[in-house]
């Protein structure tokens, strides 16, 4: 029997090589290669793994040119200079990976994996209860939105299910525009049909004859294993008119996005999806009632809807003994920027800040001191090493002036210029505006000027307390959270880096 | 507007807007077709046109307004032929945080223009982009629709290199 050798196709992963890797071992001959997604351990890509009585075997990273020796050594048969099993790794082992189990592990396009490691058990379930119970089900998780906003999602398809309407929609939020955040692209290339899954069972929850997937035009490959995953989803019998035979019909769509990091607000999204500029709707109607095209609407994020067939699967109570407090389940938090072992990692919520970043993430790449870390994307707060012991936990978070958002976690070192920071999150504010309303509009253009009136010490007082002014008013009196958040990452320079702005 | 992007400006192909009716017409029946629309447009001419828009417009029964609204709203959509690789380089957060803003002032030194524009010979463009989400490999460069992590100047020197 050939040996399975695998090798992830995820873009991070090709970006560094996989591809080239890939094709070495291929070419070398006596192994059969296998695509996957990636285990998310990203400083070791491109990770290779060689199948063993044992188990799997890693080997990374691995440098095309590495390729002949490490076979000459034995690489086939998990000899050699190797990391050893994979799922012993410590950074795997002190995972809970509920949402992200297959990720890494199967071939994304292969239904058959997929089925043999659990895939379709949430959907069967689902299709054996009520609608109103399978949204009992997910209220009773305590899954909260992992788009940001952290809204139960549960409460969300309640409304949905309780609208009546001649269509209703299930959209999933795939822009992902916060840098730093990457799991959405990465479930999507490494394990489609658990989105799919998790679609299906929203549409059977609320009523939903159509879902559409609004995903950013910078994920190409994402767009293109979705896609391909779809066909393969209707081949089964997983999407169409009678899915596995139970009568209930569903059928989805992808749309790519065109680069307006607005697009990723949810109305913002609708409108878009409707084939408009994506200008921010003002909410009353919410989009469970209104929605697409007027409709009732379920928008979730990737993760949320991709975690629902695990709860679906095992239960309710069984998720939702994950976690503390209020923020139940797990999260897969991010870890980017200048960070030594940067990756995927999803734990029950209540690790602290300082575990995620140096336990896992083992400190900075460049080996300075770290200074700062920003969490939850462009609109998240800055923190100072002081506050590492921050539990990842919504409320925890929000009491310290920060927000978790979708769980990216980005690290400076020593050398980062806060002041510098806090200009560009007004700038981004200001080139992504989507110029409905004055105070995120003009107030982050002044932004800039005000910071570089502070900087460059133009009546220096005066300015601090004219951008303590404009950011107070851009927080009250936006109407969305790109414009309302945009001081969360400025204030939080100041507050924790203020000598970088000569305070 | 710059001379090099004059002379890189697009001759205009016969038959166009015979065929962008056709892909119009092929997707009009999609919800909300517009975006996808002026994507394919894109795909095959490499921008969309003004006289593309009056077309589009046409065959939506929409107002030549509205579909110029969204054309100009999004950045993916380009009102002019790009050279002929385009390099686009992450200018956000965990991109800075490991040096993309060197980078990028070290790739218009090099190839001699700047973010949104195209060299004099029509060689390359240049696009800041935000987030590629390969934020752990970073700085991330995409030549030609391929990504690259953890770009040095080094690297990128060899790529745009290799870009003909
Ligand atoms: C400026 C802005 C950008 C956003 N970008 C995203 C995004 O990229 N992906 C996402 O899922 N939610 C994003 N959101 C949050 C969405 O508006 C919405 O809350 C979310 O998609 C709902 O799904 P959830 O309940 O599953 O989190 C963004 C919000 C704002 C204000
Ligand atoms: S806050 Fe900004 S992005 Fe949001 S609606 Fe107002 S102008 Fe648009
Ligand atoms: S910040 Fe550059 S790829 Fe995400």
């Amino acid at each position: 029997m050939t040996v399975r050798v695998f090798v992830p196709r995820d873009s991070a992963a090709c970006s560094v090589g996989a591809d080239e890797v890939a094709e070495r071992i291929a070419a070398a001959g006596g192994a059969e290669v296998v695509r996957t997604g990636s285990r998310g351990m990203l400083w070791l890509e491109p990770l290779v793994e060689v199948e063993t009585a044992a188990g799997r075997v890693g080997y990374g990273p691995v440098a095309p040119e590495d390729v002949d020796g490490l076979i000459a050594a034995g690489m086939l048969s998990g000899g050699g200079d190797s990391l050893g099993l994979v799922e012993e790794l410590p950074w795997m082992k002190r995972q809970q990976r509920l949402t992200f189990q297959r990720v890494g592990v199967v071939d994304p396009l292969s239904t058959a994996d997929y089925v043999a490691h659990g895939g379709t058990r949430g959907l069967l379930a689902t299709l054996a209860m009520t609608p109103a119970d399978v949204v009992e089900t997910v209220v009773d998780s305590g899954l909260r939105g992992r788009g940001g906003a952290g809204f139960p999602t549960g409460i969300k398809w309640r409304t949905v299910l309780g609208a009546d309407a001649d269509l209703k929609f299930v959209c999933c939020n795939a822009d992902e525009g916060d840098s730093g955040t990457y799991a959405d692209r990465m479930l999507i290339e490494g394990d489609p049909f658990t989105l799919i899954e998790g679609m299906t069972i929203a549409a059977y929850a609320v009523g939903a004859a159509e879902g559409y997937v609004y995903l950013r035009s910078e994920y190409p490959d994402a767009v293109a294993t979705l896609k391909d995953a779809i066909e393969r989803a209707r081949d089964e019998g997983w999407l169409g008119p009678d899915i596995l035979g139970s009568g209930f019909g569903f059928d989805l769509h992808v749309r790519v996005g065109a680069g307006a990091y607005i697009c990723g607000e949810e109305t913002s999204m609708l409108e878009s999806l409707e084939g408009k500029r994506g200008m921010v709707r003002a909410k009353p109607p919410i989009p469970a009632l209104e929605g697409l095209f007027g409709r009732p609407t379920v928008v979730n994020n990737v993760l949320s809807l991709a975690t629902v067939p695990t709860i679906l699967a095992h239960g309710a109570a069984e998720y939702a003994a994950y976690g503390t407090g209020r923020s139940l389940g797990t999260s897969v938090f991010q870890l980017g920027g200048n960070v030594a072992r940067g990756g995927i990692v999803e734990t029950a919520f209540g690790i602290t800040l300082g575990e995620l970043v140096n336990d896992f993430g083992g400190g900075t790449s460049s080996g300075r001191p770290i200074r700062a870390v920003q969490v939850g994307g462009p609109l998240g707060a800055y923190l100072p090493v002081e506050q590492f012991d921050l539990p990842m936990d919504y409320e925890a978070f929000a009491a310290a002036g920060a927000m978790v958002g979708h769980g990216g976690i980005v690290v400076f070192d020593e050398t980062v210029d806060m002041a510098a920071m806090a200009r560009f999150a007004f700038e981004f504010c200001a080139a992504e505006s989507c110029g409905k309303c004055t105070p995120c509009r003009v107030g982050a253009v002044r932004g800039v000027e005000t910071i570089d009136r502070i900087v460059s010490g133009t009546d220096r007082t005066k300015n601090l307390v004219v951008l303590e002014d404009l950011c107070e008013l851009m927080t009250d009196g936006s109407l969305c959270a790109m414009g309302g958040l945009t001081p969360m990452p400025v204030r939080s320079a100041v507050r924790h880096f203020g000598e970088d702005f000569h305070v | 507007m710059t001379s090099e992007v004059v002379a890189a400006a697009p001759v205009p192909v016969p038959g166009r807007a015979r065929r962008v009716r056709e892909i119009a017409e092929e997707l009009r029946g999609l919800r909300g077709a517009l975006i996808p629309i002026l994507h394919a447009v894109q795909e095959e001419f490499g921008y969309v046109d003004q006289p593309d828009v009056a077309v589009i417009a046409d065959v939506l029964n929409l107002a030549v307004a509205e579909v110029h609204g969204v054309v100009t709203f999004y950045k993916d959509f380009r009102r002019k032929a790009a050279g002929r690789t385009t390099v686009a380089i992450c200018q956000a957060e965990a991109c800075r945080s490991v040096g993309a803003v060197e980078l990028a002032e070290h790739a218009k030194r090099t190839v001699g223009c700047g973010f949104g524009e195209t060299t004099y010979d029509g060689r390359l463009t240049l696009e800041e982009i935000y987030c590629f989400g390969n934020c752990a490999l970073g700085p991330a460069v995409q030549v030609a629709g391929k990504l690259h992590g953890r770009v040095t100047a080094t690297r990128l020197n060899a790529l745009l290199g290799e870009a003909r």
